[in-house]
């Protein structure tokens, strides 16, 4: 069954944007090497960016559609993003953080939910720091937490873990395996680094120069030959 | 030692009066032009950062003629004012805050509109996807993120609208009482013989009252930062 539809065409600058794919549940990798338009896509699905033609939808939503005159604001689309700076919000507390999408949209607070996602990702401890003292892994695990939290439908992450070291990046990704198969949430994961995909991937759309050049299993990251993209 | 007579006791509290009403009215409007000069690109945008920085480098009298003659009770808008509203500006304390938050808009805006250009535009991206509509967005981060350059935007609009002068004097007068405020009053004393005392007294308020403003908003600004990236 299909989950995510994209068809979108966007100029940016010099680069031809054309992207078509669509995915299933699961985690969808796009990957490709730098200035492939990665993070150009993943934005028009969260509403951040408006392409120039085409549609995207999230399962029987149309979120976009230049033809019908359709462009769901980002506030109304509930897909989580998780930034690859992880954008938590310095002013106020990791908690107010994590509760951020639940005031934002009015819902009753859920004190079950709220400490099952903390636990989950094990940050518990950190809800009364500010984002400042965090490590670089925790603030990611926050980024996580705050966009489950609004309970979206799809979870967008642009390169979470291109900040961390090698020991980080090995302390995050087993919480979002978790997430994929225990939460059942769909995913789109970018980046250009296969060993990180190769963990959390259950499908692959290869992206090259703003086109889709392949798209299948995740056998697509070794032929792609993991340092040509590095 | 500070001894004050009702009359000095008058302007000090006047002055402070006026100056927290100019203030306090004109920073909506300053955080209004503040966003629209960092964030949007409009026809007439650099018209209307000339007139927000004006009053910085005319004369403070033509600042104060040009409010006399539009606001003043057979000025345009002072006519429209009285015709429908009952309000009165020439020659009243409201006039002197209305000269003052002119006066003061420019020291206002700037900061302001410094603060919202620092501004990650990433964090509100962010909150969008978090489901805050974009008044919201306004409301949760980009105000809170630009409030250090408030602070300092209110702490320089207080003190020029604590020590305006020349707009003042010119629009409403000096009446004791009514329109005489510190400076004005200090003015007085100093024309008349004898007055010396008194004026050294308010010279000393004056002193003290620009320090208070500028200890205070120190300590806001250290709080505010503090906020964002401490314990």
């Amino acid at each position: 069954m299909t989950v995510l539809a994209v068809n979108v065409e966007k100029r940016l600058g010099t680069l031809e944007l054309d992207v078509r794919f669509s995915a299933a549940g699961g985690a969808t990798a796009l990957f490709g090497p730098s200035g492939a338009g990665k993070t150009s896509v993943v934005n028009m699905i969260a509403g951040l960016l408006t392409p120039d033609r085409g549609s995207i939808a999230l399962d029987d939503t149309v979120l976009f559609d230049a033809a019908a005159g359709i462009d769901v604001p980002p506030y109304r689309r509930h897909i989580g993003y998780v930034f690859q700076e992880g954008r938590l919000f310095p002013h106020l507390s990791v908690r107010q953080n994590l509760d951020y999408g639940r005031r934002m949209t009015g819902r009753t607070r859920d004190v079950g939910e709220f400490e099952r996602i903390a636990a989950l990702l094990d940050i518990d401890p950190l809800l009364d720091r500010r984002p400042r003292m965090l490590s670089g892994g925790e603030r990611q695990r926050v980024a996580v937490g705050r966009a489950l939290l609004m309970r979206p439908r799809l979870l967008l992450f642009d390169e979470p873990l291109a900040s961390l070291d090698g020991a980080l990046k090995h302390e995050i990704l087993p919480y979002l395996v978790r997430l994929r198969d225990d939460a059942r949430m769909p995913m789109v994961y970018v980046s250009h680094a296969p060993a990180e995909l190769r963990a959390i991937a259950t499908s692959v759309v290869q992206l090259y120069a703003g086109r889709v050049v392949a798209a299948g299993g995740l056998e697509l990251l070794d032929k792609a030959g993991g340092d040509a993209f590095g | 030692m500070l001894d004050l007579s009702p009359a000095e006791w008058t302007a000090v509290t006047l002055s402070l009066r006026i100056a927290i009403v100019a203030t306090a009215c004109a920073l909506p409007f300053g955080i209004a032009v503040g966003w629209l000069l960092a964030r949007k690109n409009f026809w007439g945008k650099s018209i209307l950062d000339g007139l927000v920085h004006l009053p910085l480098v005319l004369p403070p009298v033509v600042t104060g003629y040009l409010l006399l003659i539009s606001f003043g009770r057979k000025g345009p808008i002072g006519a429209f004012l009285d015709a429908y509203f009952g309000i009165v500006l020439s020659f009243r304390w409201t006039g002197a805050a209305l000269a003052c938050a002119v006066m003061g808009f420019p020291l206002l805006v700037r900061p302001i509109r410094l603060a919202f250009e620092a501004i990650d535009r990433g964090l509100e991206d962010a909150a969008s996807t978090l489901g805050a509509n974009p008044l919201l967005v306004f409301a949760t981060v980009t105000l809170p993120l630009a409030l250090p350059g408030t602070i300092a935007g209110i702490v320089l609009c207080f003190a020029r609208a604590l020590g305006e002068f020349g707009a003042t004097i010119t629009f409403v007068s000096n009446i004791p009482g009514e329109t005489q405020t510190i400076s004005a009053a200090i003015y007085t004393f100093i024309q008349v013989p004898g007055g010396d005392a008194a004026a050294a007294r308010l010279v000393l308020i004056a002193i003290v009252l620009a320090l208070v403003a500028l200890i205070a908003s120190e300590w806001l600004a250290r709080r505010a930062a503090l906020r964002f990236h401490g314990e």
